[in-house]
């Protein structure tokens, strides 16, 4: 346990004893783990990471099935998904390029 | 088991969160916690890392941004109502509420209404209780077990959770606006969004007549405290038997309609197909979709997990069942594959909409055996012996099978 915690258990019990109710009267702030999650090396990663990224993390790509069916196809659907529905800003040069890296590495 | 590593770690958060979160009002995260083991979900490319987020015991990590944290399946084994620091968590855009004043929070009340109004969260608590106990699910609960396998969230069974959940009745609140002639549906808001304009923002619909049946309700409380952040605080919608697309979090927008919306997330996604079983054949498209709704009816056995080894001879079953709203039945096993049944025992009643627990013992010879269970409703609605499939991934309800060997 650290020292500070201690202190503001300690300074929390002794507000408590004098009848003070903590918590309520302040933002509740939340502080998200740090983002671990990359998308594999190769060629055209760089295209994914300007495009993908600044919405969802990669393990949205990591954790989709695997296998003959999801191969170009289901990428091209995907990546097609991405731009017509979620409005997803990617320049027509990249979306080949998209395809091409997710088809290769996933 | 008591994990005593886990023990200790779960008792420094506590002690980091009351520090921290009663004097700062802030709840920050720890590191990944150590004791915690990646896990293996039962279908390919299953591998998920366990993660620990602020207010959460270890869960299974499906995405990082937006969070999204599956529930892991031996929490269910615990008791009837998953607790608060092990129920699921899905958002669906990345721009989500990381700092909520209470204080400042208020729901917009507007639209078609003689009174449009802003309620506070203390006038929300001011007014009448109600206490529902209720299943949320995720559409795409199991979607990782469909065969042939879909795009979206690859879940195995953790993507749901049972609650008591405290609030005030939709109802109410509508009542107090005055919900004008020639209204027709009810839109909810929540703060989370996403993080391009051009992006959909995410809000669901229900009919008027459901807004006003007195159960569905706007929760500032699940299980006897504040819900946690990630499951919409201070205030979500819950809709008992509803799948959680409904249950919007962190509502902050109440708007009522005189048209059937039709924005992307009703009238593109989460919809089912239109027919008898909301199915079709394994590949194909649906002719016509509905948006989806009620719960299809499950069971699971909980104390088994798939390939256990038990000692021959009498074994105690046990697990849960639910529907979405009729109340469950009867759950029955088989220890035959599915030729003849045997009845169980049900738990406590905690209310039609809640899991319902149930157990029984069976003799188990030595040898492999595949154990199912399958539940009946009120309504007198069964699962399949055979999943039925449907190309989003969702209603998953086939009659489990845990594969066991006695010795």
């Amino acid at each position: 346990m650290n020292r500070s915690i201690v202190l503001a258990a300690a300074l929390l019990s002794t507000l408590a004893a004098a009848g003070f109710t903590a918590a309520q009267a302040k933002p509740v702030k939340y502080k998200l783990p740090e983002e671990t999650a990359t998308f594999k090396p190769g060629t055209n990663r760089e295209a994914v990471m300007n495009n993908c990224t600044a919405c969802h993390s990669a393990d949205y790509i990591q954790t989709q099935p695997r296998g003959p069916k999801f191969k170009k196809d289901f990428w091209q659907a995907e990546v097609t998904k991405m731009i017509k529905v979620y409005g997803a800003p990617i320049d027509d040069a990249d979306v080949g390029k998209i395809v091409e890296y997710l088809t290769e590495n996933y | 088991m008591i994990d005593r590593r886990r023990l200790l770690a779960g008792s420094a958060t506590a002690i980091a969160t009351l520090g921290t979160g009663s004097i700062f009002s802030s709840i920050s995260a720890f590191a990944k916690n150590a004791s915690a083991k990646d896990v293996t979900l039962p279908f390919e490319n299953g591998e998920r890392p366990m993660v620990k987020y602020p207010q959460k015991r270890p869960m299974i990590g499906l995405t990082q941004r937006p969070p999204q944290l599956e529930t892991p399946f031996s929490v269910f084994n615990e008791g009837v109502i998953t607790p608060n620091d092990a129920f699921f968590v899905r958002y669906h855009l990345a721009d989500i509420p990381l700092e909520i004043d209470p204080d400042k929070f208020s729901v917009d009340i507007k639209g078609k209404v003689d009174k449009p109004m802003k309620l506070s969260l203390a006038d929300i608590k001011k007014m009448p209780a109600i206490e529902i106990v209720a299943v949320n699910q995720c559409s795409g609960n199991s979607r990782g077990l469909f065969n042939p396998r879909v795009a979206g969230g690859q879940l195995a069974n953790g993507a749901m959770g049972n609650a008591r959940w405290k609030g005030v009745p939709l109802k109410a609140v509508l009542d107090k606006a005055g919900v004008q002639a020639g209204a027709k549906q009810v839109v909810f808001g929540g703060m989370d969004g996403p993080v391009s304009d051009k992006t959909p923002d995410f809000a669901k619909a229900l009919d008027l007549d459901h807004a006003r049946d007195g159960e569905v309700m706007l929760a500032y409380s699940m299980n006897g405290e504040n819900l946690p952040m990630l499951n919409g605080f201070p205030l979500r919608l819950v809709v008992p038997g509803y799948y959680g697309t409904y249950w919007v979090k962190h509502l902050n927008e109440i708007n009522v309609i005189d048209s059937v919306y039709d924005n992307f997330w009703m009238k593109t996604a989460y919809r089912i197909p239109d027919n008898d079983c909301n199915c079709v054949d394994p590949g194909t498209a649906p002719k016509a979709t509905i948006p989806i709704n009620h719960f299809t009816i499950r069971s699971f056995i909980t104390n088994l997990a798939d390939g256990a080894k038990v000692k021959a001879g009498e074994t105690r079953l046990k697990g849960i069942a639910f529907d979405g709203g009729s109340g469950i039945k009867e759950v029955a096993v088989s220890i035959d594959g599915g030729k003849t049944w045997l009845p169980t025992k049900l738990g406590k009643d905690l209310g039609k909409y809640s899991f319902r627990e149930w157990h029984t013992a069976v003799k188990l010879p030595a040898g492999a055996h595949d154990i199912k269970v399958r539940a009946t409703g009120n309504n007198g609605k069964t699962q399949p012996m055979e999943a039925l499939w449907n190309p989003a991934g969702y209603l998953r309800n086939v009659v489990e099978t845990v594969h066991v060997t006695a010795a």
